[in-house]
């Protein structure tokens, strides 16, 4: 039988609740407290990476992807509309000859 | 014990300088806001698109959706416990996928259309080759700890899977094994997307976070912050700099990777219902976003401002998605049926 962890998140997209059957095996304190310290070396780590990345200008960066929209406008389809002959997803009505 | 407290002490300290570091360097190059600089930007007016094609088929509920690289075929996948290839053309079905699991929460298409992968509450990532006679199973990646998400392939031999264990992972196709695992967010993954030139993705998580991962170092390079709930859908402007996410608060926002930081959030106040899903047009101007509400959101994705509603649905919009030749856009919905609009 197979047992689903139940994940934290609440029961929007699942609709069955299922038994949560996690077993946390028990630590000692000692194991605790080094597991802890790993984890905020860890954090300190991450923060260290993303503190150090160039930044940009939120107005350069604005201007960029207003440029990007711009220039690829009169590429997008839904922006410019789509001729009748051309809409692949249109259904077609068959013509008669009169 | 003591000299333990003394290093925790001091590793606390130095997280907080950090964090205040981060917020500082923000901040200096906060010098205006998108929706600022986009008031210069001729408005679009009033979207309107029309439903085109109704496709019936799924007996359940659907949870998510993806568009074959070609724009012509779809995949589709219901708790019904199938996964539904579509022409989308002519609405034909084309094949019928079985799962094991019916509790299914993500399909994939792959570039090249010769397979797809789903998963869900079975925690695996099932690939099945859909030019066989039949649909085989070709792989089943099983190592997750908790509920599949969200899958994407990067090619025939690799894909990438977000999991509720609060890791993304990267699979080797060729030997059914994980390459690297993920690991840095503090909740659910609900979401993924592949950046266009394939180096990096970024995932979105119920601890509200966004995360920008290198794919090849295995490292988080930059966390995106405020949202204050779940992140449930996440996708990559075209130009690979900006990224939109949507959120069961009720909003969607737009972050700029260079600026890393918040540029503009999409919310109205009459809009009550979380996202599900999001898409972007073409020139990335249009997005589209799935609400609980039964309906899909049209926003400007410059100006921040509604423009335009796709109704027609029974149910929750539950999965979105715009072909990369940008002729359309899909929704499909708890209802059971998907909507094909233009």
């Amino acid at each position: 039988m197979l047992i689903y962890t139940t994940p934290p998140k609440t029961n929007r997209i699942r609709e069955a609740r299922f038994e949560c059957s996690c077993s946390k095996t028990a630590m000692s304190s000692k194991t605790q407290s080094s597991s802890s310290m790993a984890q905020a070396r860890r954090t300190v780590q991450q923060l260290r990476i993303e503190a150090s990345i160039e930044r940009v200008k939120v107005s350069k960066a604005s201007s960029d992807l207003m440029r990007y929209c711009g220039e690829h406008a009169k590429n997008d389809p839904l922006l410019m509309g789509i001729p009748a002959s051309e809409n692949p997803f249109k259904d077609k009505k068959p013509c008669t000859v009169l | 014990m003591a000299a333990e407290k003394a290093e925790m002490d001091k590793l606390k300290k130095e997280c907080d300088a950090l964090r205040t570091q981060i917020e500082a360097a923000r901040k200096a190059v906060n010098d205006g806001s998108m929706s600022a600089s986009a008031g210069g930007v001729a408005g679009l007016g009033r979207i309107q698109l029309k439903l085109r094609k109704n496709l019936k088929g799924h007996l359940a509920k659907i949870y998510a959706m993806h568009w074959s690289a070609d724009s012509r075929q779809m995949v589709s996948a219901s708790q019904d416990g199938k996964l539904l290839i579509w022409d989308t053309f002519t609405g034909n079905k084309l094949v019928a996928v079985p799962l094991k699991s019916a509790w299914v929460m993500s399909v994939a298409f792959a570039p090249s259309g010769n397979l797809v992968a789903s998963g869900g509450l079975d925690n695996i990532c099932t690939v099945y080759n859909i030019k066989a006679a039949s649909p085989k199973t070709l792989r089943e990646l099983d190592a997750h700890t908790g509920y599949l998400s969200c899958c994407r392939f990067l090619s025939d031999t690799e894909i990438l899977t977000a999991s509720g264990d609060t890791t993304c992972c990267l699979w080797d196709l060729e030997t059914g094994k994980q390459k690297t695992v993920f690991t840095n967010h503090i909740g659910d993954c609900m979401s993924l997307a592949l950046s266009p030139d394939m180096n990096t993705f970024i995932s979105g998580a119920c601890d509200s976070l966004a995360k920008l991962w290198d794919l090849r170092e295995g490292a988080c390079k930059q966390t995106f912050s405020g949202h204050t709930s779940d992140i449930n859908a996440i996708a990559f402007f075209q130009n690979g700099h900006a990224i939109i996410t949507g959120s069961d608060d009720c909003s969607c926002k737009m972050y700029d990777l260079r600026s890393d930081q918040e540029v503009i959030t999409y919310q109205d106040p009459s809009l009550n219902a979380g996202v599900t899903s999001v898409a972007l047009s073409n020139s990335g101007r249009l997005i589209f976003a799935g609400y609980d509400d039964f309906n899909c959101h049209i926003w400007d994705s410059l100006k921040g401002e509604k423009i335009g509603v796709l109704s027609g649905h029974d149910n929750r919009v539950s999965c979105t998605g715009v072909p990369n030749d940008g002729m359309g856009v899909c929704t499909g919905s708890w209802d059971s049926f998907l909507k094909l609009w233009n």
